[in-house]
């Protein structure tokens, strides 16, 4: 133990505390620290954004002002008005409609790239971590996706396989996967040579036991940590891929596929890019934020890592 | 240890802390780490400060060097007086000129204690480009010399190695070398042979010594070892929870405690005289019969290089003893220890438990032999899943094996109740229990599965010496009450000693000595056995009856 | 040294021949078949045939990858499906951009980030800690083209100091080269010092609490030196690795910031390549641009045994 840690610790006590003190509430010293952490304004913010954003999600339905798909030939990228609260894009579609409908595909996105890649990702992980024959291999490959640059295969999926919302979360998926193979691989790799481990080995517990009761439960903060980066970069990706042409039908409405429509009339409806952007900005902060809070919290040790 | 006879008047008092209290920055509702700390230390003495882990030692001795981390801790009050200028007054400039000149440390943890991407020459000539003007031929002739004052081999190739091309022990000495490379009137040693093998440590105490008497320096040393106390220490402090306990010389603390938590601490040193003899005629629970190990070292070209991490080893173990094996790190003590588990495989030999060779037994049929042999480890703060609570660890074995859980927890709690703990703490998490608690958790876990072995892993080094003591004295108990067999790993040839009724002593790989504990102890054959005797520290004292074992030796050169 | 070269080197050809196979692979998950789109719509079926035999598609698939791998390990990328020039031509003539383009984010984005973290490693938990590593996680989560697209909204069209898109290469001066080249520059390297800042702020921080810096500091070093002499020392295996994977990345930051900027350079051509269906093209840019990941971490493991005496196995 540093001197710093010393400090910030909770207070020492003697070697030999009674045991027969009054039980504490069984809260762990890293639950204590999330708490602590999820105090500060900034995080409060970025849930505060985050809650809105779901309940805007669920309810776009009622919160939106028109069919978000709807064509208005004559209405083409008109401004701000009361009937277009933010005007409308180049086949007069209603942008603010199509922003609130477009919160659905982030969110889907987001999640839905987390929970695949990690569980993916922890499954292949631990098989790795614990099968030297099989680690060789899975590794070999995973160092292989690496290597080929996650926006390009990404697009290139989407082209070849054909555009949708299902293409194109995996498309987002695969290159995050060996992120987390390697990470899931790692904590395995680390938790198995734990004393603890070793002691339940001794007991007789037998292998699935083990991983599940030893081994899985301690991969769970870093991957959750792990997994809030993938949800913020599955956003970013997915409005990349809209914008290249590469990403969901255009006529779908999402944050992507509004910047992408209002690419060419930059210079006439500067609006049409950032606003949309601005939305995406600040999901992608506020789940950042909330990213490297929860780190903070679970795991002082990775601290400033991404 | 002559220093302390010498007459008052000769003494030229080099360090005085008065009053010294150390609190948290910024301050909490927190007791100080430390308070009212007074001592002084005079040239060419050595000042011991000996505590258990938490007394504050450690931050008293980075107070002196002006070392206590910027915006955690602070010093709140006292003095700190080197060659009569005050260390806690001092400018920042002034501070670091006086670092390594006036006062200088060496830390405990070798290995990392060294910048690992310089040359170890350059580390040391940092000192010197530092704090004097001398040309680099001089500062080069200089380093030279004091790589020779450590007694470094090779010092040329020394001079331009990397600190992972070097062994603890080396590193220690340019630690030292670069501590006292300019003569500093105070040197601060913070339990600097703690991570070192005893032999290692013999010769860094000596060196230390030595090098303290050509230069007069006044030593500071932190230690929680008695043992060592007694063979450097001119005075003792004791400190217990940030205050100073006691102080006296040497021979007032180890003889004539006058506190009760001195009396304790000292008492709890495990000494060399053995209490065990073993019976020839015990039936025999574990045979061990020419078991090796070794581990295949893939070359990138030609064939795999195969190393030894144990060879041909032979023990037994007989019903209601403790066979002890000692050794020092590497010595594949361990290796044998996990062999005999089944937590790895050996590569040749065989391990009888009771008639039944573990080695013969198939990968699907290990379930069952599993709960035969039982494991304590060494790190009582990993040795317990922080996630689960001591309940569940406890349990675990029994519902492994299809015990009812209510069956499996009244056992559990009888287990907790015999190494003497509540059975309230069943629901209680492990972060909630100290060191030796932990240890006796772990005890309780194994004993519940009934083993008819149970390896104790150095189980014992990891605590401070007076709970080291209690858990000692359990372990025995227990053996006495269940009649349970033991072997037991360590390090330190005097826990051996206090507990095991047969030794064997291994140096890489091998076993070089058996026999009864009384005969191993008293009349060592090999003479591996002999330096291993001799280099353990504390071995003139008999700290149990408080007084020396025979006349105390002038040197211990 | 010379052992560890040439395992490294050895270890870095399995990772290659999957590279090759999952982009081998790729194409041949696609739906459209290569000699439909080549032929036209108005192909016959006979002509169809022939043009996949041609193109040697009516082969075995083992068979058509080891003759697809041999062609490549000479060089012999192939001929473009859509512009029938030859992939190697039409690569070399657009690499001169995005060359230029990574070179100059990359040099930006190290003399920036390094500086940058060790002053919020250095300042921890202070204010001036805080703001930069808030504009750091802000940088990094804004999308890229967002800040292509309010660069030149701000400095092109609001104070017309930069030209709006476009390139020109170095030959026609340098000037309107280094004008033209300084919004995408500006741009693509946001997030990367966004995020190699945060790496060499936690590195250092992570060092700072090494054993051998309280060695440093017993010795009567400045906290200025200790920082200079021991810390960044240490600290530079991470940096390294950051910056490597940095440059890695550097293509698939250069496709959107390529396209914002209207440059004619790799990433453009990985657009149209895939917008137009052009397999060959599309196989060949991957290809590529895995093999210089494989190649520059190669080059940053050679560093680190440079960097670290320890790491020389």
């Amino acid at each position: 133990m540093t001197l710093t840690q010393l400090a910030t610790s909770p207070p020492a006590t003697g070697p030999d505390r009674s045991v027969n003190d009054p039980p504490s509430p069984s809260e762990s010293f890293a639950r204590a620290q999330l708490r602590r952490v999820f105090r500060s304004w900034p995080v409060r913010m970025a849930l505060g954004a985050l809650v809105g954003l779901v309940l805007i999600a669920i309810f776009a339905s009622w919160l939106g002002t028109s069919d978000p798909t709807e064509l208005s030939p004559g209405a083409r990228l008109k401004g701000v008005s009361a009937a277009h609260w933010l005007g409308t894009d180049s086949l007069g579609r209603d942008v603010y409609s199509r922003a609130i409908f477009g919160s659905r595909v982030s969110l889907v996105v987001g999640l839905g790239a987390a929970t695949i890649s990690i569980a993916i990702g922890l499954l292949i992980g631990v098989i790795s971590g614990y099968s030297r024959s099989a680690d060789a291999i899975i590794m070999r490959f995973m160092d292989g996706v690496m290597a080929i640059p996650g926006i390009l295969l990404a697009i290139a999926l989407v082209s070849l396989v054909g555009a949708n919302l299902l293409t194109v979360l995996i498309a987002i998926c695969i290159p995050d996967i060996p992120r987390v193979v390697r990470l899931a691989r790692a904590v395995v790799l680390s938790v198995r040579s734990e004393p603890y481990v070793e002691a339940a080995t001794t007991l007789g517990t037998r292998f699935h036991v083990m991983i599940w009761r030893h081994i899985v439960p301690s991969t769970v903060a870093p991957l959750i940590v792990q997994g809030t980066f993938i949800f913020a970069s599955a956003i970013l990706a997915e409005s990349v891929l809209s914008f290249l042409g590469a990403g969901i039908p255009p006529e779908t409405p999402s944050w992507g596929n509004i910047m992408a429509d209002g690419r060419v009339y930059f210079q006439l409806q500067p609006g049409l890019i950032l606003f949309p952007g601005l939305l995406v900005s600040m999901t992608v902060l506020s789940i950042n934020l909330l990213g490297d809070a929860m780190r903070d919290g679970l795991d002082p040790r990775l601290s400033g890592r991404l | 240890m002559t220093t302390s006879s010498r007459p008052d008047s000769y003494r030229v008092r080099v360090l005085t802390v008065s009053e010294l209290k150390v609190e948290t920055s910024p301050a909490l509702e927190r007791p100080p780490l430390v308070s009212g700390i007074c001592f002084d230390v005079c040239a060419g003495e050595t000042v011991c400060i000996v505590g258990e882990s938490g007394s504050g030692k450690s931050v008293t001795s980075l107070a002196i060097m002006g070392l206590l981390p910027k915006g955690a801790l602070e010093v709140t009050r006292g003095s700190i007086l080197i060659d009569g200028e005050d260390v806690l007054s001092a400018s920042e400039t002034r501070l670091r000129q006086m670092r390594a000149s006036k006062m200088a440390m060496v830390f405990q943890e070798p290995m990392t204690a060294l910048n690992p991407v310089q040359r170890v020459g350059r580390q040391i000539e940092e000192v010197l480009r530092l704090h004097t003007s001398l040309t680099a031929r001089h500062r080069r002739n200089r380093i030279m010399e004091m790589l020779e004052a450590v007694h470094l081999p090779d010092i040329e190739r020394i001079y331009r190695a990397f600190p992972h091309e070097l062994s603890g022990g080396q590193r220690q000495r340019i630690v030292i070398a670069m501590a006292l490379i300019l003569k500093p009137k105070v040197l601060i040693a913070d339990e600097p042979t703690t991570a070192l093998d005893v032999t290692t440590q013999k010769q860094i105490l000596n060196l230390i010594r030595e090098l303290q008497q050509s230069q007069q320096t006044a030593v500071v040393f932190i230690t929680h070892d008695f043992g060592v106390v007694s063979e450097i220490a001119d005075r003792i402090v004791v400190m217990n929870r940030g205050r100073v306990v006691e102080t006296g010389t040497r021979d007032q603390i180890l003889a004539r405690p006058s506190e009760d938590y001195t009396r304790t601490l000292v008492s709890s040193v495990p000494s060399l005289v053995p209490r065990h003899r073993s019976d020839p005629a015990a039936h025999k629970v574990l045979e061990v019969v020419g078991l090796g190990k070794t581990y295949e070292k893939p070359q990138f070209f030609g064939r795999a290089r195969a190393v030894a991490a144990a060879k041909d080893v032979n023990l037994t173990v007989a019903r209601g003893e403790i066979t002890g094996i000692v050794g020092e790190s590497g010595s594949g003590k361990s290796t044998v220890a996990r062999c005999i588990e089944l937590l790895i495989e050996p590569s040749s030999g065989s391990v009888m438990l009771n008639g039944d060779d573990l080695t013969k037994v198939r990968a699907r049929d290990l379930h069952s032999v599993r709960r035969r042999v039982q494991f304590v480890f060494q790190d009582p703060y990993r040795s317990l899943n922080p996630r689960r609570t001591v309940g569940d660890s406890v349990m675990e074995g029994l519902i492994n094996y299809g015990m009812p859980r209510r069956d499996a927890f009244g056992q559990s709690a009888e287990s907790l109740e015999l190494v003497g703990l509540d059975r309230a703490v069943m629901s209680r998490y492990p972060h909630q229990f100290s060191g030796g608690q932990r240890q006796r958790i772990c005890i309780a876990r194994a004993l519940v599965m009934k083993p008819e072995l149970l390896i104790a892993d150095e189980a014992v080094s990891a605590l401070d010496v007076s709970v080291q003591a209690q858990v000692l004295t359990l372990i025995d108990d227990i053996r006495v009450r269940t009649g349970v067999s033991i072997l037991f790993i360590t390090h330190d040839l005097r826990v051996a000693a206090q507990i095991c009724h047969k030794i064997l002593v291994m140096r890489r790989g091998e076993v070089v000595e058996v026999g009864d504990a009384m005969t191993v102890l008293a009349n060592p054959l090999h003479e591996y056995t002999r330096t291993l005797i001799e280099a353990a520290p504390g071995r003139d004292w008999d700290f149990q009856n408080f007084r020396p074992i025979h006349a105390p030796s002038a040197t211990i050169n | 040294m010379a052992k560890y070269l040439f395992r490294r080197v050895l270890a870095s050809v399995p990772v290659l021949f999957v590279v090759a196979f999952i982009v081998f692979a790729l194409l041949r998950l696609s739906p459209g078949d290569p000699a439909m789109i080549l032929a036209g719509d108005g192909a016959t079926p006979a002509q169809l045939d022939a043009m996949r035999h041609s193109m040697g598609l009516d082969r075995g698939i083992i068979e058509q990858f080891v003759i697809w791998l041999s062609k490549v390990l000479r060089g012999d990328f192939g001929v473009s499906l859509i512009t029938g020039l030859p992939m190697r031509d039409l690569v070399l003539d657009r690499l001169g951009p995005s060359f230029a383009l990574c070179l100059s984010t990359i040099t930006l984005a190290v003399v920036v980030a390094i500086p940058v973290g060790v002053v919020a490693a250095w300042r921890q938990g202070r204010a001036l800690d805080r703001i930069i590593m808030s504009g750091s996680v802000m940088a990094f989560s804004v999308p890229v083209f967002i800040i292509g697209y309010v660069l030149i909204l701000l400095l092109s069209r609001g104070l017309g100091w930069f030209p709006v898109q476009g390139y020109r290469p170095l030959s026609e001066g340098i000037g309107a080269f280094a004008l033209h080249l300084t919004l995408p520059t500006l741009t693509m390297s946001a997030p990367f010092i966004a995020v190699i800042s945060r790496i060499v702020r936690s590195s250092v921080i992570e060092v700072m609490g090494e054993d051998y810096i309280r060695t440093a500091r017993s010795k009567g070093l400045s906290e200025r030196g200790v920082l200079f002499k021991h810390a960044l020392g240490n600290a530079a295996v991470p940096i390294a690795t950051v910056v490597g994977l940095s440059i890695a990345l550097l293509l698939g930051g250069a496709v959107v910031t390529e396209s914002v900027f209207n440059i004619p350079g790799l990433g453009r051509l990985v657009l149209e390549a895939v917008l137009s269906r052009d397999f060959t093209a599309i196989q060949t840019l991957i290809l590529l641009s895995s093999v210089t990941y494989v190649v520059i971490n190669l080059a940053i493991d050679v560093l680190y045994s440079i960097l670290d005496p320890r790491i020389r196995y």
